[in-house]
């Protein structure tokens, strides 16, 4: 993706290895600066006063912690400077040419998000449920997550899988459909996997087969699959609505002693079974990629399909492989949206969420648990928005559901270091 | 076993790569494939692998008919190759690549990496290659990831090995230890094929030569022949192998180059503290293993490395941080390493790339139109002036052999007021009779007062072109000695090792 001119001139490696330094950019600092700014701004601008209760634990819970109740201004400016020590850490430590570590971004992000917190529900009676604001983060992620799966074995095995979006969308309106003939959930997530494949066969056929421009067939792709569900949408499920729109859901399956665990039991360990599929699918991609035949083959071609060739692996039919799987595994993702979030399809209701899962593929450096955990990072971002309009937050809806986007813009402009994608991603192979 | 090619034929549109080529290989043998870039000594070693399907002709092993439909079934009848450019992951380990398309696996899918190192050990201790079996390919030395080339081939119980131009990115001492290694081979039953197009390797290690020239079979040679009757057979007509030249008349004005440091975007240095000169009316040939810095170095000449710290001076005028168009203004003709992507456009007919630097003003441009009828002039008079053999100047770049694309850009670096000539590669890919063109050219260049360097991997021609040589290892500029300093002592330098211990060692 982000392929730059310079890294051709090292086709013939380096012979032996030279003197290097470190290379700094001001990038991590700036976006710390920036936000910064803005949120002290925020604070002088439109001070909140008055107590913020943050609630641990639900009625009905086994263990019960008490409802912590901060003061929202000097919690908010104590926040604001542990930003901007941050801040002033790494400006040094990029002036003395070491990177920014990853811990003092944690750091900044919880402080930031802390302190916004705090600020959005001073004064209001209502609590904030951290649970509600966690267990919803690993909800919301689902999409985001399988799709970013999809978006890595695609793209690690040299195809650029910008159609997530297609793979997603698509698998929605198919689960929608048989979910509700068959009034079975999980018959839809198996017809959302064949749909997320069938968007692949189509990626694969002109991508490997006619060597089209990889990202243009991507995204005719996506656009074709919005305007395909829109119209059968409209012609066919708003009169069919209640025999062929209205699926049947997964519910939320507690897992006994553990969900009981406070906080993160009901957040990790009472949710539906699509939930718990991708707590063993991200390992399971890991595994397949790195310790099976399966994937070293599938990266082989994706790094440098020649030499594949050359010992005998059909780079062809191990794309086509790769794209299928990873078609498969995005509709999934897809199927979240009909047979867990709600029990009908939306026009367009993916909403761009199969290029946030392409932002976490990039954020996660082509790594399957570094993306699952971007997209995990994108799903708390998507969730702000929700908890905050139950504790009644003073920001306008509006602007809460721009957020995930500028935490993506954010993470993958500033936050990314020095990430290589696959070597030969976005080219097709072509004989001779 | 006996590898034999009959008749092979391959055509590519109106080419003919390769016409009823024949050529029997014996085991225990090596066979020198001889000839010039384009002969299509590599189309042969291609069909034989399964790359290409031949038009017509056969490949028998042990007089049995095989058919390839590609490199797997090559590897599968015991066909190991070698390739010229590397075909290794460079994010995979040694064990990962040698294992790669005939992976054993363990319970659950899990790949034997074990057995896979095991192997590599039990290969690399045969040979005395010393290879690491977990070490990253890209992290080794291009000499190492040969060795592990070698190794994945033979992992595969290859009895027929090709070499296709395996000492190109090698230093002279990495060439004498490969050539070694294939004596190993053949004296072990291997039947080994050995591309190429140097004579001096050839002599040294064939046991057979045959010569190819423009896809046929022109002659078979022993390695007792002379350099002159080899090239001669390669080229097809007796061929300068020196370069006449007289000694320098040296003047004032020329380029300094002072503690200059060059950082690549991941950080490494490629060009670490160099400081030289060159003066007017002499050649600088900067020799070295390719990648130790010589690419970095003359992009920072002129003016497109991004991170460059120290001074450039061309008579006087200092040069670092400015713009390209600038350096060019200030006389700089610049010859890329690699013509095709960085020195012409392909689709564009060669009187277009003979303007591409002049775009800016008269008397190509006036106010913001070409000047056609002046542009077809130029080209004409060039093309005509430096020899490029083609249909006409509005024929696309891309159509021209090697030799006459890098005609081509010679004619128009050449064709400016020049205050310092860069070339960076001069020859490669090249044609012999282009190879003798270009050299003249440069040496004129060098008579008529301007500071000339070179950039070379080739030591003949770092050796026939310089007036003083300067050896690169690793970013860092090892000694700058004088033109007749013996090759072995040039090539020891080419290994990091100081001129002073270089004579040492070799005295």
């Amino acid at each position: 993706m982000s392929a730059d001119h310079k890294t051709t001139q090292l086709d013939v490696p380096l012979s032996e290895t030279t003197r290097t330094v470190t290379v700094v950019t001001w990038k991590a600092a700036s976006v710390l600066l920036a936000v910064t700014v803005l949120y002290a701004l925020l604070l002088v601008a439109v001070p909140h006063s008055g107590d913020t209760r943050f609630l641990l634990s639900h009625r009905g819970d086994f263990f019960q912690i008490p409802v912590i109740v901060l003061p929202a201004g000097p919690v908010g400016w104590v926040c604001g400077a542990v930003m901007l020590a941050a801040t002033a850490f790494a400006a040094v430590r990029t002036a003395r040419r070491t990177r920014t570590p990853l811990w003092l971004v944690v750091l900044f992000a919880l402080a930031a998000l802390t302190g916004f917190l705090a600020w959005a529900g001073a004064g209001s009676p209502r609590d904030l449920s951290v649970v509600g604001l966690l267990g919803g983060a690993v909800l919301w992620s689902v999409p985001f997550v399988y799709g970013a799966l999809g978006g890595v074995i695609g793209e690690r095995a040299g195809v650029v899988n910008i159609a997530i979006e297609a793979q997603l969308l698509g698998a929605a309106f198919t689960a929608a459909i048989v979910s509700s003939i068959t009034n079975s959930a999980v018959a839809g997530l198996v017809a959302a996997v064949f749909a997320g494949a069938l968007v692949s066969l189509v990626l694969g056929l002109f991508a490997i087969t006619y060597h089209v421009n990889q990202v243009i067939v991507g995204v005719v792709l996506n656009v074709l699959v919005v305007g395909l569900t829109s119209f059968l949408y409209s012609q066919v499920l708003v009169p069919g609505a209640e025999t062929l729109n209205s699926t049947t859901r997964f519910s939320s399956i507690p897992i006994p002693v553990l969900s009981d665990i406070p906080v993160l039991g009901p957040v990790l360990f009472d949710q539906p079974l699509l939930i718990y599929l991708m707590f063993i699918a991200v390992p399971t991609v890991w595994y397949a990629l790195n310790r099976t035949r399966w994937g070293l083959r599938l990266r082989a071609v994706g790094e440098h399909p020649k030499a594949a060739d050359t010992v005998g692996i059909d780079v062809v039919r191990t794309r086509y492989n790769a794209v299928l799987v990873a078609g498969a595994v995005a509709g999934l993702g897809g199927a979240f949206y009909t047979t867990v979030y709600l029990s009908q399809f939306g026009e367009n209701m993916t909403g761009g969420a199969g290029y946030i899962a392409l932002a976490a593929v990039i954020f996660g450096k082509w790594d399957p648990v570094r993306a699952a955990f971007a997209g995990l990072l994108f799903g708390f971002a998507s969730n702000l928005q929700n908890v905050l309009s139950v504790v009644g937050s003073p920001v306008p809806s509006q602007f809460m559901l721009m957020v995930p986007y500028v935490v993506t813009l954010l993470a993958v402009a500033g936050l990314v270091g020095r990430s290589r994608p696959p070597a030969a991603s976005g080219e097709p192979y072509i004989k001779g | 076993m006996r590898l034999e090619l009959r008749g092979i034929t391959k055509r590519f549109g109106a080419l003919v790569a390769n016409d009823h080529i024949d050529l029997v290989v014996q085991p225990g043998e090596i066979h020198s494939l001889l000839g010039e870039n384009g002969a299509g000594k590599s189309t042969l070693m291609n069909v034989l692998y399964g790359l290409y399907q031949a038009d017509e002709g056969e490949i028998l092993l042990d007089d049995e008919v095989q058919h390839f439909s590609g490199p797997g079934d090559a590897m599968g009848a015991g066909i190991g190759m070698v390739h010229q450019h590397f075909m290794l992951v460079p994010v995979f380990t040694v064990a990962e690549n040698v294992m790669l398309g005939h992976e054993q696996t363990r319970g659950g899918g899990r790949l034997d990496l074990e057995a896979a190192r095991a192997q590599v050990k039990e290969i690399s201790a045969r040979f005395g290659f010393h290879v690491d079996p977990d070490a990253v390919v890209e992290d080794l030395p291009v000499g190492v990831q040969q060795r592990v080339e070698i190794i994945k081939a033979l992992s595969r119980n290859a009895d027929v090995l090709v070499f296709d131009e395996p000492t190109a990115v090698l230093t002279p001492q990495e060439t004498d230890e490969l050539m070694a290694i294939m004596r190993q081979l053949r004296d072990e039953g291997s039947a080994i094929v050995f591309i190429t197009h140097k004579l001096r390797e050839v002599r040294a290690v064939a046991d057979r030569i045959t010569v190819i020239r423009h896809g046929k079979v022109v002659g078979e040679a022993l390695p007792t022949a002379s350099d002159a009757e080899l090239a001669s057979l390669m080229v097809g007509r007796s061929v300068e192998l020196t370069v006449q030249k007289d000694a320098p008349t040296l003047h004032d004005n020329g380029l300094k180059v002072t503690d200059l440091v060059v950082t690549s975007e991941s950080g490494a240095v490629t060009v670490d503290n160099v400081s030289f000169e060159v003066r007017g009316g002499e050649v600088l040939v900067i020799a070295g293993v390719q990648g130790n810095g010589q690419t970095e170095l003359t992009e920072a000449l002129l003016g497109l490395e991004g991170d460059v710290s120290g001074s450039i001076t061309l008579d006087g005028k200092e040069l670092v941080g400015r713009s390209v168009r600038h350096i060019l203004d200030a006389g700089v003709g610049f010859v890329p390493e690699d013509r095709t992507h960085d020195g012409l456009i392909g689709e564009f007919t060669i009187a277009e790339n003979l303007m591409l630097d002049r775009s800016d003003g008269p008397p190509f441009v006036k106010g913001g139109a070409l000047q056609l009828g002046f542009r077809d002039r130029f080209a004409e008079e060039k093309v005509a002036e430096f020899d490029v053999r083609t249909q006409g100047i509005t024929t696309p770049v891309g159509r021209l052999s090697g030799g006459n694309q890098q005609k081509v850009v010679l004619a128009r670096e050449l064709s400016r007021d020049l205050r310092l000539f860069v070339a960076a590669q001069p020859t490669r890919g090249v044609d012999v009779g282009s190879i003798e063109f270009i050299h003249k050219r440069i040496i004129a260049t060098r008579d008529s007062g301007v500071p000339v360097v070179v950039v070379s991997t080739e030591l003949d021609e770092a050796v026939a072109l310089a007036d003083r040589i300067m050896v690169m290892y690793r970013g860092t500029v090892v000694g700058v000695v004088p033109a007749d300093t013996p090759r072995d002592v040039l090539g020891l330098m080419m290994a990091g090792i100081s001129p002073e211990d270089a004579k040492g060692e070799v005295a």
